[in-house]
Protein backbone atom coordinates (compact mmCIF):
# COMPACT_ATOMS: atom_id res chain seq x y z
CA UNK A 1 0.00 0.00 0.00
CA UNK A 2 1.40 3.35 -1.03
CA UNK A 3 0.64 6.10 1.41
CA UNK A 4 2.43 8.89 -0.43
CA UNK A 5 0.12 11.71 -1.44
CA UNK A 6 -0.63 12.21 -5.16
CA UNK A 7 1.10 15.61 -5.00
CA UNK A 8 4.23 14.01 -3.56
CA UNK A 9 4.25 11.58 -6.51
CA UNK A 10 3.98 14.43 -9.01
CA UNK A 11 6.63 16.59 -7.32
CA UNK A 12 8.99 13.61 -7.17
CA UNK A 13 12.64 14.65 -6.95
CA UNK A 14 11.89 18.09 -8.34
CA UNK A 15 12.83 19.66 -11.63
CA UNK A 16 16.03 18.54 -13.37
CA UNK A 17 16.57 22.19 -14.50
CA UNK A 18 17.53 20.71 -17.84
CA UNK A 19 16.05 20.12 -21.26
CA UNK A 20 16.22 23.59 -22.77
CA UNK A 21 19.65 22.97 -24.28
CA UNK A 22 18.37 19.71 -25.77
CA UNK A 23 15.28 21.46 -27.16
CA UNK A 24 17.25 24.38 -28.61
CA UNK A 25 19.99 22.11 -29.97
CA UNK A 26 17.43 19.99 -31.78
CA UNK A 27 15.85 23.05 -33.44
CA UNK A 28 19.17 24.63 -34.39
CA UNK A 29 20.60 21.39 -35.77
CA UNK A 30 17.39 20.82 -37.75
CA UNK A 31 17.81 24.25 -39.31
CA UNK A 32 21.48 23.60 -40.06
CA UNK A 33 20.59 20.23 -41.61
CA UNK A 34 18.07 21.92 -43.88
CA UNK A 35 20.76 24.25 -45.26
CA UNK A 36 23.55 21.64 -45.35
CA UNK A 37 21.28 18.98 -46.81
CA UNK A 38 20.20 21.32 -49.60
CA UNK A 39 23.83 22.21 -50.28
CA UNK A 40 24.79 18.52 -50.42
CA UNK A 41 22.01 17.55 -52.83
CA UNK A 42 22.61 20.53 -55.11
CA UNK A 43 26.38 20.03 -55.02
CA UNK A 44 26.09 16.36 -55.99
CA UNK A 45 23.61 17.24 -58.68
CA UNK A 46 25.99 19.79 -60.19
CA UNK A 47 29.00 17.46 -60.34
CA UNK A 48 29.55 16.65 -63.94
CA UNK A 49 30.44 13.03 -63.36
CA UNK A 50 29.90 10.71 -60.42
CA UNK A 51 32.94 8.61 -61.26
CA UNK A 52 35.22 7.60 -58.39
CA UNK A 53 38.07 9.96 -59.27
CA UNK A 54 35.75 12.89 -59.94
CA UNK A 55 34.14 12.47 -56.53
CA UNK A 56 37.57 12.24 -54.85
CA UNK A 57 38.56 15.43 -56.60
CA UNK A 58 35.34 17.13 -55.49
CA UNK A 59 35.80 15.99 -51.91
CA UNK A 60 39.36 17.33 -51.78
CA UNK A 61 38.22 20.90 -52.32
CA UNK A 62 38.53 22.45 -48.83
CA UNK A 63 35.05 24.01 -48.82
CA UNK A 64 33.48 20.67 -49.73
CA UNK A 65 35.47 18.70 -47.13
CA UNK A 66 34.64 21.14 -44.33
CA UNK A 67 30.97 21.38 -45.32
CA UNK A 68 30.64 17.60 -45.48
CA UNK A 69 32.27 17.22 -42.04
CA UNK A 70 29.86 19.88 -40.77
CA UNK A 71 26.94 17.93 -42.28
CA UNK A 72 28.07 14.61 -40.76
CA UNK A 73 28.60 16.10 -37.29
CA UNK A 74 25.27 17.94 -37.36
CA UNK A 75 23.50 14.80 -38.57
CA UNK A 76 25.04 12.71 -35.78
CA UNK A 77 24.21 15.36 -33.15
CA UNK A 78 20.61 15.72 -34.35
CA UNK A 79 20.15 11.95 -34.48
CA UNK A 80 21.62 11.53 -30.99
CA UNK A 81 19.12 14.06 -29.61
CA UNK A 82 16.22 12.43 -31.46
CA UNK A 83 17.05 8.88 -30.41
CA UNK A 84 17.35 10.06 -26.80
CA UNK A 85 13.80 11.47 -26.96
CA UNK A 86 12.44 8.23 -28.42
CA UNK A 87 14.15 6.16 -25.71
CA UNK A 88 12.88 8.47 -22.97
CA UNK A 89 9.37 8.32 -24.45
CA UNK A 90 9.03 4.58 -24.84
CA UNK A 91 11.57 2.79 -22.64
CA UNK A 92 10.67 2.37 -18.99
CA UNK A 93 12.92 1.32 -16.14
CA UNK A 94 15.81 3.59 -15.20
CA UNK A 95 18.57 1.04 -15.86
CA UNK A 96 17.50 0.05 -19.38
CA UNK A 97 16.68 3.64 -20.26
CA UNK A 98 19.99 5.11 -19.11
CA UNK A 99 21.97 2.21 -20.62
CA UNK A 100 20.20 2.63 -23.98
CA UNK A 101 20.90 6.38 -24.01
CA UNK A 102 24.59 5.88 -23.12
CA UNK A 103 25.02 3.20 -25.80
CA UNK A 104 23.24 5.39 -28.37
CA UNK A 105 25.47 8.37 -27.49
CA UNK A 106 28.65 6.32 -27.93
CA UNK A 107 27.36 4.80 -31.17
CA UNK A 108 26.61 8.26 -32.56
CA UNK A 109 30.03 9.52 -31.47
CA UNK A 110 31.68 6.53 -33.14
CA UNK A 111 29.82 7.04 -36.41
CA UNK A 112 30.55 10.78 -36.38
CA UNK A 113 34.27 10.19 -35.75
CA UNK A 114 34.42 7.52 -38.45
CA UNK A 115 32.78 9.91 -40.93
CA UNK A 116 35.20 12.73 -40.09
CA UNK A 117 38.17 10.35 -40.30
CA UNK A 118 37.03 9.07 -43.70
CA UNK A 119 36.54 12.54 -45.13
CA UNK A 120 39.92 13.72 -43.81
CA UNK A 121 41.62 10.59 -45.13
CA UNK A 122 40.31 11.33 -48.60
CA UNK A 123 40.98 15.07 -48.29
CA UNK A 124 44.58 14.61 -47.15
CA UNK A 125 45.15 11.30 -48.92
CA UNK A 126 47.93 10.57 -51.39
CA UNK A 127 47.41 11.54 -54.98
CA UNK A 128 45.61 8.93 -57.00
CA UNK B 1 7.42 1.16 -20.66
CA UNK B 2 4.82 2.34 -23.14
CA UNK B 3 1.95 -0.11 -23.48
CA UNK B 4 0.48 -0.56 -26.93
CA UNK B 5 -2.22 -3.08 -26.02
CA UNK B 6 -4.70 -3.05 -23.18
CA UNK B 7 -4.00 -5.49 -20.35
CA UNK B 8 -6.18 -8.67 -20.61
CA UNK B 9 -8.62 -7.53 -17.92
CA UNK B 10 -9.19 -4.22 -19.72
CA UNK B 11 -10.05 -5.59 -23.14
CA UNK B 12 -13.56 -4.67 -24.19
CA UNK B 13 -16.26 -7.30 -24.74
CA UNK B 14 -19.69 -7.15 -26.34
CA UNK B 15 -22.35 -6.06 -23.86
CA UNK B 16 -26.11 -5.85 -23.49
CA UNK B 17 -28.54 -4.41 -26.00
CA UNK B 18 -31.49 -2.32 -24.85
CA UNK B 19 -34.05 -2.02 -27.65
CA UNK B 20 -36.25 1.05 -28.03
CA UNK B 21 -39.95 0.73 -27.16
CA UNK B 22 -42.20 -0.06 -30.11
CA UNK B 23 -43.80 3.37 -29.86
CA UNK B 24 -40.46 5.15 -30.49
CA UNK B 25 -40.54 7.35 -33.59
CA UNK B 26 -36.96 8.55 -33.97
CA UNK B 27 -34.49 5.93 -32.72
CA UNK B 28 -30.80 6.56 -32.23
CA UNK B 29 -28.26 4.01 -31.00
CA UNK B 30 -25.76 4.89 -28.27
CA UNK B 31 -22.83 2.50 -27.74
CA UNK B 32 -21.52 3.13 -24.24
CA UNK B 33 -18.44 1.77 -22.46
CA UNK B 34 -19.38 -0.01 -19.25
CA UNK B 35 -16.99 -1.14 -16.56
CA UNK B 36 -17.55 -2.07 -12.94
CA UNK B 37 -14.32 -2.93 -11.14
CA UNK B 38 -16.27 -4.57 -8.28
CA UNK B 39 -17.79 -7.15 -10.64
CA UNK B 40 -14.40 -8.55 -11.68
CA UNK B 41 -15.62 -8.67 -15.28
CA UNK B 42 -14.00 -7.12 -18.34
CA UNK B 43 -15.35 -3.85 -19.71
CA UNK B 44 -18.16 -4.15 -22.25
CA UNK B 45 -20.01 -1.99 -24.74
CA UNK B 46 -23.74 -1.73 -24.06
CA UNK B 47 -25.96 -0.39 -26.81
CA UNK B 48 -29.02 1.66 -25.96
CA UNK B 49 -31.70 2.63 -28.43
CA UNK B 50 -33.05 6.03 -27.47
CA UNK B 51 -36.16 7.71 -28.81
CA UNK B 52 -34.83 11.12 -29.81
CA UNK B 53 -38.38 12.49 -30.12
CA UNK B 54 -38.55 12.55 -26.33
CA UNK B 55 -34.87 13.36 -25.67
CA UNK B 56 -32.93 16.64 -25.46
CA UNK B 57 -30.52 17.47 -28.26
CA UNK B 58 -27.17 16.98 -26.55
CA UNK B 59 -25.31 13.72 -25.91
CA UNK B 60 -25.55 14.45 -22.19
CA UNK B 61 -29.33 14.66 -22.50
CA UNK B 62 -29.31 11.17 -24.00
CA UNK B 63 -27.05 9.82 -21.23
CA UNK B 64 -29.35 11.30 -18.58
CA UNK B 65 -32.36 9.80 -20.36
CA UNK B 66 -30.67 6.39 -20.47
CA UNK B 67 -29.87 6.58 -16.75
CA UNK B 68 -33.37 7.79 -15.81
CA UNK B 69 -35.43 5.57 -18.04
CA UNK B 70 -33.43 2.61 -19.32
CA UNK B 71 -30.48 1.65 -17.12
CA UNK B 72 -29.98 3.36 -13.75
CA UNK B 73 -26.61 1.61 -13.25
CA UNK B 74 -24.93 3.74 -15.95
CA UNK B 75 -22.42 6.01 -14.20
CA UNK B 76 -21.05 9.32 -15.43
CA UNK B 77 -20.16 12.75 -14.07
CA UNK B 78 -22.19 15.81 -14.98
CA UNK B 79 -23.15 19.07 -13.39
CA UNK B 80 -23.67 22.39 -15.17
CA UNK B 81 -24.83 21.05 -18.56
CA UNK B 82 -23.52 24.20 -20.28
CA UNK B 83 -19.77 23.67 -20.82
CA UNK B 84 -18.56 25.47 -17.72
CA UNK B 85 -17.83 22.81 -15.11
CA UNK B 86 -15.97 20.27 -17.26
CA UNK B 87 -17.49 17.33 -15.39
CA UNK B 88 -18.97 15.50 -18.38
CA UNK B 89 -15.68 15.26 -20.34
CA UNK B 90 -15.59 11.95 -22.19
CA UNK B 91 -14.59 10.43 -25.50
CA UNK B 92 -17.49 10.83 -27.92
CA UNK B 93 -17.32 9.68 -31.54
CA UNK B 94 -13.55 9.26 -31.24
CA UNK B 95 -12.72 12.65 -29.77
CA UNK B 96 -12.49 14.02 -26.25
CA UNK B 97 -15.15 16.60 -25.58
CA UNK B 98 -17.94 17.64 -23.23
CA UNK B 99 -21.12 15.59 -23.54
CA UNK B 100 -23.18 18.68 -22.76
CA UNK B 101 -21.90 20.73 -25.70
CA UNK B 102 -22.07 18.07 -28.43
CA UNK B 103 -25.36 17.55 -30.24
CA UNK B 104 -26.29 13.94 -30.98
CA UNK B 105 -27.44 15.07 -34.43
CA UNK B 106 -23.90 16.21 -35.30
CA UNK B 107 -22.63 12.62 -35.07
CA UNK B 108 -22.97 10.18 -37.94
CA UNK B 109 -24.06 6.61 -37.20
CA UNK B 110 -24.04 5.15 -33.71
CA UNK B 111 -22.96 7.53 -30.96
CA UNK B 112 -19.91 5.84 -29.41
CA UNK B 113 -19.12 6.98 -25.89
CA UNK B 114 -16.00 6.00 -23.92
CA UNK B 115 -14.32 7.46 -20.84
CA UNK B 116 -11.35 9.80 -21.33
CA UNK B 117 -8.53 7.67 -22.81
CA UNK B 118 -5.64 6.09 -20.95
CA UNK B 119 -6.87 6.93 -17.45
CA UNK B 120 -7.76 4.46 -14.71
CA UNK B 121 -11.53 3.97 -14.77
CA UNK B 122 -13.45 4.28 -11.50
CA UNK B 123 -16.69 3.09 -13.11
CA UNK B 124 -18.21 3.32 -16.62
CA UNK B 125 -17.51 6.84 -17.90
CA UNK B 126 -15.83 8.11 -14.72
CA UNK B 127 -12.03 8.31 -14.95
CA UNK B 128 -9.74 8.66 -11.95
CA UNK B 129 -8.37 12.21 -12.19
CA UNK B 130 -6.32 12.13 -8.96
CA UNK B 131 -2.98 12.43 -10.75
CA UNK B 132 -4.36 15.10 -13.10
CA UNK B 133 -5.48 17.28 -10.19
CA UNK B 134 -2.19 16.73 -8.33
CA UNK B 135 -0.35 17.92 -11.45
CA UNK B 136 -2.49 21.04 -11.49
CA UNK B 137 -1.74 21.63 -7.80
CA UNK B 138 1.99 21.14 -8.43
CA UNK B 139 2.28 24.23 -10.65
CA UNK B 140 1.08 26.42 -7.73
CA UNK B 141 -1.96 27.87 -9.47
CA UNK B 142 -2.19 31.02 -7.41
CA UNK B 143 -0.67 34.50 -7.44
CA UNK B 144 2.79 34.64 -5.88
CA UNK B 145 4.05 38.08 -5.05
CA UNK B 146 6.59 39.54 -2.62
CA UNK B 147 5.24 43.07 -3.02
CA UNK B 148 2.31 43.47 -0.64
CA UNK B 149 -1.02 44.34 -2.24
CA UNK B 150 -2.01 48.03 -1.91
CA UNK B 151 -4.04 48.40 1.29
CA UNK B 152 -6.84 50.32 -0.37
CA UNK B 153 -7.41 48.55 -3.70
CA UNK B 154 -6.65 45.56 -5.92
CA UNK B 155 -3.34 44.95 -7.69
CA UNK B 156 -3.67 46.91 -10.90
CA UNK B 157 -3.18 45.40 -14.32
CA UNK B 158 -3.30 47.06 -17.74
CA UNK B 159 -5.91 46.01 -20.26
CA UNK B 160 -3.18 44.57 -22.51
CA UNK B 161 -1.72 42.51 -19.65
CA UNK B 162 -5.16 41.26 -18.70
CA UNK B 163 -5.79 40.12 -22.25
CA UNK B 164 -2.69 37.90 -22.07
CA UNK B 165 -4.29 35.78 -19.36
CA UNK B 166 -7.81 35.91 -20.75
CA UNK B 167 -7.50 32.77 -22.83
CA UNK B 168 -5.40 30.50 -20.57
CA UNK B 169 -7.56 31.49 -17.59
CA UNK B 170 -10.63 30.19 -19.43
CA UNK B 171 -9.51 26.58 -18.95
CA UNK B 172 -12.13 24.54 -17.10
CA UNK B 173 -9.80 21.61 -16.25
CA UNK B 174 -11.98 19.06 -18.01
CA UNK B 175 -8.83 16.99 -18.87
CA UNK B 176 -9.86 16.55 -22.53
CA UNK B 177 -6.50 17.91 -23.72
CA UNK B 178 -4.18 15.98 -21.42
CA UNK B 179 -5.94 12.68 -22.05
CA UNK B 180 -5.80 13.20 -25.83
CA UNK B 181 -2.00 13.57 -25.76
CA UNK B 182 0.02 10.43 -26.65
CA UNK B 183 2.97 11.81 -24.72
CA UNK B 184 0.72 12.06 -21.67
CA UNK B 185 -0.53 8.51 -22.25
CA UNK B 186 3.02 7.14 -22.13
CA UNK B 187 4.49 9.36 -19.43
CA UNK B 188 1.70 10.87 -17.33
CA UNK B 189 3.64 9.99 -14.19
CA UNK B 190 6.27 12.62 -15.06
CA UNK B 191 4.94 14.76 -17.92
CA UNK B 192 2.60 17.46 -16.57
CA UNK B 193 0.38 17.41 -19.64
CA UNK B 194 -1.18 20.28 -21.61
CA UNK B 195 -3.80 21.28 -19.03
CA UNK B 196 -1.32 21.80 -16.18
CA UNK B 197 1.14 23.50 -18.55
CA UNK B 198 -1.58 25.84 -19.84
CA UNK B 199 -2.39 26.70 -16.22
CA UNK B 200 1.33 27.27 -15.52
CA UNK B 201 1.52 29.59 -18.55
CA UNK B 202 -1.49 31.54 -17.26
CA UNK B 203 0.64 32.48 -14.20
CA UNK B 204 3.87 32.95 -16.17
CA UNK B 205 2.30 35.75 -18.20
CA UNK B 206 0.37 37.32 -15.34
CA UNK B 207 1.89 40.80 -14.93
CA UNK B 208 1.05 40.78 -11.19
CA UNK B 209 2.93 37.56 -10.45
CA UNK B 210 6.50 37.83 -9.16
CA UNK B 211 7.50 34.17 -9.27
CA UNK B 212 8.11 33.81 -13.02
CA UNK B 213 11.71 32.69 -12.48
CA UNK B 214 10.80 30.06 -9.89
CA UNK B 215 7.91 28.86 -12.03
CA UNK B 216 10.20 28.47 -15.06
CA UNK B 217 12.79 26.69 -12.86
CA UNK B 218 10.14 24.20 -11.78
CA UNK B 219 9.03 23.55 -15.37
CA UNK B 220 12.51 23.23 -16.89
CA UNK B 221 12.68 19.47 -16.98
CA UNK B 222 13.01 16.88 -19.77
CA UNK B 223 9.79 15.24 -18.62
CA UNK B 224 7.62 17.86 -16.92
CA UNK B 225 7.65 20.21 -19.93
CA UNK B 226 9.77 18.83 -22.74
CA UNK B 227 7.78 15.62 -23.25
CA UNK B 228 5.54 17.87 -25.35
CA UNK B 229 6.41 17.02 -28.95
CA UNK B 230 3.97 19.52 -30.49
CA UNK B 231 1.53 16.80 -31.53
CA UNK B 232 -1.27 19.39 -31.09
CA UNK B 233 -4.04 16.93 -30.17
CA UNK B 234 -4.63 19.17 -27.14
CA UNK B 235 -5.51 22.22 -29.22
CA UNK B 236 -7.48 20.11 -31.68
CA UNK B 237 -9.69 18.60 -28.98
CA UNK B 238 -10.16 21.46 -26.47
CA UNK B 239 -13.94 21.91 -26.13
CA UNK B 240 -13.40 25.53 -25.07
CA UNK B 241 -11.35 26.37 -28.17
CA UNK B 242 -8.19 27.13 -26.17
CA UNK B 243 -4.65 26.57 -27.42
CA UNK B 244 -2.50 24.67 -24.87
CA UNK B 245 0.05 23.82 -27.60
CA UNK B 246 0.78 27.51 -28.16
CA UNK B 247 1.07 28.10 -24.39
CA UNK B 248 3.61 25.27 -24.15
CA UNK B 249 5.57 26.63 -27.14
CA UNK B 250 5.60 30.09 -25.53
CA UNK B 251 6.86 28.58 -22.27
CA UNK B 252 9.71 26.86 -24.14
CA UNK B 253 10.46 30.21 -25.80
CA UNK B 254 10.66 31.93 -22.40
CA UNK B 255 13.13 29.27 -21.24
CA UNK B 256 15.32 29.75 -24.33
CA UNK B 257 15.16 33.54 -24.09
CA UNK B 258 16.30 33.68 -20.49
CA UNK B 259 19.51 31.83 -21.42
CA UNK B 260 20.63 34.49 -23.91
Amino acid sequence: MNLRSPLSHVLGSGSAKDGTEHFWGQRLSALALLVLGLWFVIALWRIESLQYLDLIHWLRLPFNSVSLIFLCLTLAYHSKLGIQVIVEDYVGGAFIKVTAIILSNFAHLFVALAAVFSILKIAFGAQE
Amino acid sequence: MAEFRLPPNSRIKKGNHYAAPASASSVRRFAVYRYDPDSGENPRIDTYEVDMATCGPMVLDALIKIKNEIDPTLTFRRSCREGICGSCAMNIDGGNTLACTVASSDINGDVKIYPLPHMPVVKDLVPDLTNFYAQYASIKPWLQSRTPAPPDRERLQSKEDQEKIDEPAACILCACCSTSCPSYWWNSDRYLGPAALLAAYRWLVDSRDEATGERLDDLEDPFRLYRCHTIMNCTQTCPKGLNPARAIAETKKLLVERRH
